[in-house]
């Protein structure tokens, strides 16, 4: 069977569907919704990854570029955020965050 | 047929993995479980024909991102149990989420097959078939997307600093290296002349 351009589409759309699970899912534990995003994102890039081939363009693979640039910067400052904030109170519990409501 | 066998075992290892970071019990196997669902896309991107772009993304995830996630888990002295409790009564709403997306994406998936038009495409050629996807990726990338990769440098350059401002931080009651107190000093300040009486000391 040969394999198409929906097939990739299909790999990414059940790992971007995960994601999105999985931030429902542990909506406790802020460092495993970070790797479902980190999951989503890859999920896109797939999608790029895979349009670009099918379509003979090089522009998708610049952009998936780009996603990992962005994904690595989100990582970074996501991580510090977290641990400045486990530093200051102790835990890391999504429903402690909640200083800024007023 | 042998690429069919090898997408299928990338992509079967890849959602396996991947379903595995979000219902592991232990942030550690979820981390490890990211980097197995990030190797198995870059062999899909390998199948692909970005080469490129699939060590690339092994570099930056394997070797910067997920390790860093493995850093913070480990460094946190946090009861993942206690937070991992509550995790079945999100399941119902989390499961009615993800399915309705999921068969929304498939649909627009399908729509490739069904739409007699679009089943034809087929994989295209690269740009110039007779270099590699390095090459071309780097002819585009610095000729027409140049001030897109230098919005990616400084990118990273901000994101690298904010991380280093968030996590700096000073200490009371330690001792620190103050090099400009230690390079304006003088003479008169670090030495001190005392006459010395014959026989008795100071």
């Amino acid at each position: 069977m040969e394999i198409g351009l929906s097939h990739y589409l299909s790999v990414a759309a059940i790992l971007f569907t995960l994601g999105v699970v999985g931030i429902f899912l542990n909506r406790k534990n802020v460092i495993v919704i970070l790797m479902s995003i980190e999951l989503m994102l890859l999920a896109v890039n797939i999608n790029l990854v895979a349009f670009s081939a099918f379509l003979g363009n090089l522009e998708g693979q610049i952009f998936a570029l780009m996603i990992l640039t962005v994904a690595a910067g989100e990582a970074a400052i996501g991580l510090a955020i977290i641990v400045t904030y486990f530093r200051n109170r102790g835990s890391i519990a999504v429903e402690d965050i909640n200083m800024m409501k007023g | 047929m042998l690429t069919a066998l090898f997408f299928y075992l990338f992509a079967g290892l890849a959602v396996l993995a991947g379903f595995m970071v979000i219902a592991a019990k232990n942030p550690v196997h979820a981390v490890l479980f990211l980097i197995m669902a990030f190797f198995n896309a870059a062999g899909l991107f390998l199948l692909l024909g970005a080469e490129f772009l699939a060590l690339t993304l092994l570099i930056v995830y394997v070797g910067a991102v997920a390790v860093l996630f493995l850093f913070v888990v480990m460094m946190l002295d946090v009861d993942f149990a206690e937070l991992k409790s509550g995790f079945l009564s999100y399941l119902p709403v989390g499961l009615l989420v993800g399915g309705i997306l999921l068969a929304e994406m498939i649909m627009v998936a399908g729509a490739w097959i069904l739409n007699p038009s679009l089943s034809k495409l087929e994989r295209q050629a690269s740009l110039d078939p007779n270099i590699t996807n390095t090459e071309n990726f780097g002819r585009v990338l610095y000729t027409d997307y140049v001030f897109y990769l230098e919005a990616a440098g400084i990118l990273l350059l901000v994101a690298m600093v904010g991380a280093i401002v968030l996590t700096l931080r000073q200490r009371e009651g330690i001792r620190r290296q103050d090099i400009a107190t230690q390079v304006g000093r003088k003479p008169e300040q670090a030495i001190e002349v005392r006459k010395v009486e014959t026989g008795r000391g100071i």
